[in-house]
């Protein structure tokens, strides 16, 4: 009943800018499955942020998320080092996965989109089927989690930008050079930035393959009471936290959920201001 | 016989309640109604008639023995006042705040019909916070001193709204191990998240109430959330005996009009939410965001709607617009809260339906498209419909739109227990008498079984669960 959620590991995964974190939360690591998200606050004063959960290991009671820092609450994040307590840490939340079986299931990742990928994937996998990970990113030294998915998937496929590691381009090529060549890929999943995942669903809608999508949306309370974080699927209101994260790719409207993603811009851009500026008075 | 020698009585009139006055509260956060002096509290209980067969209590969900209480009022007896409304009611100082006494305890009262009723809400208000910095534990319940806690008398509270901190004072005062599990990182369900802070403070009023049952050693769970991080059963498991389910209402409803998702369009529960669980009022202090709108539309004609409407006034707004499709007289909202919002400059555009919101072709919301409307006859129910005028639409200006048409049931927890039958309508069923849902030991109270109701009603809820398991445990008959 005692909650800690201490930091038990932090991994730099790209210095200043990505880091993985293992917490101490046996009461959410025994009850998350693929596809669930936590919502954290770092400070009293704290923002309540979704993140996806990358990995658990139930029985050590630990919960990995990965995170991107991006403004001031992943910036409070990453000031907290292995030992740390994180204030508040509720989970899991959202719809898990739906894992169905019997044949081969493509995860397409970017970006930090590629750990929160990572723990579907397994899902997956656990469920027997045979998993290819596509991962990209700008550049060699911007891709996460490759070794991690190394372990259980049979194929990791990569692509960079720059074409400093792997295939010179887009995930969705990659992607598209497979559905072209093998007819047992009974869904395909992708999470990462909104055009990342705009793209990969338009890429498989012509194959009529079943394509899934995790939503990062805004969200306050995350467990369905604010309708924050409510995105258009086929025509229809939903809200992510509760009705997913995860959707039909062919029926979400990315466009508006782009839109939607960038409705506090401002906001977070002064609030990260603020930050910076109280941190020199501090120090000065 | 001696009523009828005090009808003759000159009953003076009603103790006005200080306000904060209307242009400067219009633009802060403090709490608008300044409460009752000593000298005018026992002014106002003065005016009581103290009736033998009081009204005033059967007009009151938890059953405050009103009389009783008003009659120490006016002798200047606070403490022997707080430990009588004490005996009924956990939470007086909020129920003196947001409970709608014109249709419970003073809309029942004698003088209603040729004079103004006795101001019983404030008079409570005014009791408990008089008592309110001195040491609660032994005057929370009718018992003389703390109880005795029994760690075998273990029972579970899913959600810490009104509701289940009722059951949790009931509970913990007859020496049960009450644990109260919240989702969210702060005690106090709608009480925290819902009511702005300038009709119930936080910090001075419901922490207060909330520290209160810490001291019945109340254990009080954050960010734990029925349905997800755990299960009934598994509380069962952990050797509860009893479960009140109290997780409030859900999903906000929304217009189903064009343009719902546009940036700028909110349901009052998230625009509230940032502002007051979030403190976005002091944002950049505080880390939650708000969007403080230039020209503020809100939809609705409750309490949540002139909730939403008075923040808006307060974080700045040009100007505030209510838009109901009915008239003002047939608005849900306590008048009170309408006459507040009104004072403080809030514009009423009744008789107007919203058909459409408009963007500025970048997503964010720039006007929204009203219909006007008209009152026809009454239907079967005997309300009046309103109709809409044929052609006559026009637009308004607006870049933040606050949606307060309620809520529909949250399955967070509803679908991770199949096992609790549902009513026609998605909430949950519940036995009248004693609030038992269909697994036994596992009762339910609030707007989880109401829908979208007061606090007032959730506590009477919580009342009637807390009675029947403290029968059960035998504590009480």
């Amino acid at each position: 009943m005692i909650m800690a959620n201490k930091i038990v590991k932090k991994e730099q995964l790209i210095p200043g800018q990505t880091s993985k974190l293992v917490i101490d939360a046996p009461h959410i690591a025994a009850k998350a499955k693929p596809g669930n998200f936590v919502i954290l606050r770092v400070t009293e004063k704290g923002e309540r942020i979704p993140l996806t959960i990358a990995d658990t290991d139930p029985e050590n009671g630990t919960i990995t998320i990965v995170y991107l820092v991006l403004g001031k609450s992943t910036a409070l994040l990453e000031e907290l080092n292995e030992g740390d307590e994180i204030l508040d840490l509720c989970g899991p939340l959202g719809k898990a996965t739906d894992l169905h079986t019997g044949g081969t299931v493509i995860c397409v990742g970017g970006g930090t989109g590629i750990a929160a990928m990572h723990h579907i994937a397994k899902g997956h996998h656990e469920a027997g089927n045979h998993v290819v990970a596509i991962i990209g990113a700008r550049t060699k030294d911007l891709l996460l989690f490759e070794n991690e998915l190394k372990e259980f998937c049979p194929e990791v496929l990569i692509s960079t930008d720059d074409g400093s590691y792997g295939h010179h381009g887009l995930v969705t090529e990659l992607l598209k050079d497979r559905l072209e060549k093998d007819d047992s890929v009974i869904e395909v999943v992708a999470v990462g930035p909104v055009p990342m995942m705009a793209a990969v669903s338009k890429t498989t809608e012509p194959f009529g393959t079943p394509t899934t999508v995790s939503l990062n949306s805004i969200m306050v309370d995350g467990v369905g009471m604010c309708g924050a974080c409510r995105v258009t699927v086929g025509g229809e209101t939903k809200f992510a936290c509760v009705d997913g994260p995860e959707f039909d790719g062919h029926k979400v409207d990315f466009g508006e959920l782009r839109q939607r993603l960038a409705a506090f811009s401002c906001h977070e851009k002064e609030s990260f201001d603020h930050h910076c500026r109280c941190k020199c008075n501090d120090n000065s | 016989m001696t009523t009828a020698k005090k009808t003759k009585k000159q009953i003076a009139p009603r103790v006005p309640m200080p306000n904060q006055p209307a242009a400067e509260r219009a633009r802060n956060f403090k709490e608008v109604a300044l409460g009752y002096t000593k000298e005018m509290a026992m002014q106002e209980a003065a005016r009581c008639l103290n009736c033998k067969k009081p009204k005033c209590v059967q007009g009151c969900p938890v059953q405050v023995p009103i009389a009783d209480f008003i009659a120490e009022v006016a002798k200047g007896n606070v403490e022997e006042a707080y430990s009588i409304i004490k005996s009924t009611n956990s939470l007086p100082a909020i129920c003196g705040r947001v409970c709608p006494q014109e249709i419970q305890c003073e809309g029942a009262c004698i003088l209603n019909a040729k004079e103004q009723p006795i101001a019983i809400g404030r008079l409570e208000r005014f009791v408990a916070d008089e008592y309110m910095y001195m040491d609660a534990c032994d005057l929370i319940s009718a018992k003389p001193e703390c109880p005795f806690i029994d760690e075998e008398k273990k029972v579970a509270c899913i959600g810490s709204g009104p509701s289940s901190l009722t059951v949790a004072g009931y509970l913990a005062s007859r020496g049960c191990k009450v644990t109260v599990f919240e989702a969210l990182h702060e005690v106090g369900g709608v009480l925290v998240y819902g009511i702005p802070e300038f009709r119930l403070p936080k910090e001075d009023i419901v922490a207060k109430e909330v520290g209160a049952l810490k001291d019945l050693q109340v254990d009080f769970v954050t960010n734990y959330v029925g349905g997800k991080t755990f299960s009934i059963e598994d509380l069962k498991e952990q050797g509860y005996k009893a479960v009140f389910v109290g997780v409030g209402a859900g999903l906000p409803r929304f217009l189903n009009i064009s343009g719902e998702n546009l940036c700028g369009v909110f349901s009052a529960n998230e625009y509230l939410t940032r502002v007051n669980l979030g403190r976005a009022y002091d944002f950049p202090n505080y880390d939650t965001p708000i969007i403080k709108g230039r020209k503020v539309t809100v939809y609705g004609g409750g309490n949540v709607a002139m909730d939403a409407a008075r923040t808006a006034q307060r974080l700045g707004a040009e100007t505030v617009h209510i838009v109901y499709r009915r008239t003002a007289d047939a608005m849900p909202a306590r008048h009170e809260e309408i006459e507040h919002a009104v004072e403080e400059g809030v514009i009423l555009e009744v008789l107007a339906n919203p058909l459409e919101f408009k963007g500025d072709g970048k997503g964010n919301l720039a006007s929204v498209t009203l219909q006007k409307m008209k009152m026809g006859e009454p239907d079967e129910s005997g309300r009046c419909r309103p109709l809409p005028i044929e052609g006559e639409t026009y637009e308004l200006e607006t870049d933040l739109a606050i949606i307060a048409v309620g809520t529909r049931p949250n399955p967070v927890l509803l679908e991770n227990e199949p096992d609790l039958k549902l009513n026609k309508w998605g909430y949950i069923e519940t036995d009248e008498a004693t609030n038992e849902t269909s697994i036994p030991d596992v009762y339910a109270g609030g707007d989880i079984v109401t829908g979208a109701a007061t606090v007032i009603l959730a506590m009477g809820a919580g009342r009637k669960a807390a009675q029947e398991i403290a029968r059960r445990f035998g504590i009480e008959e």
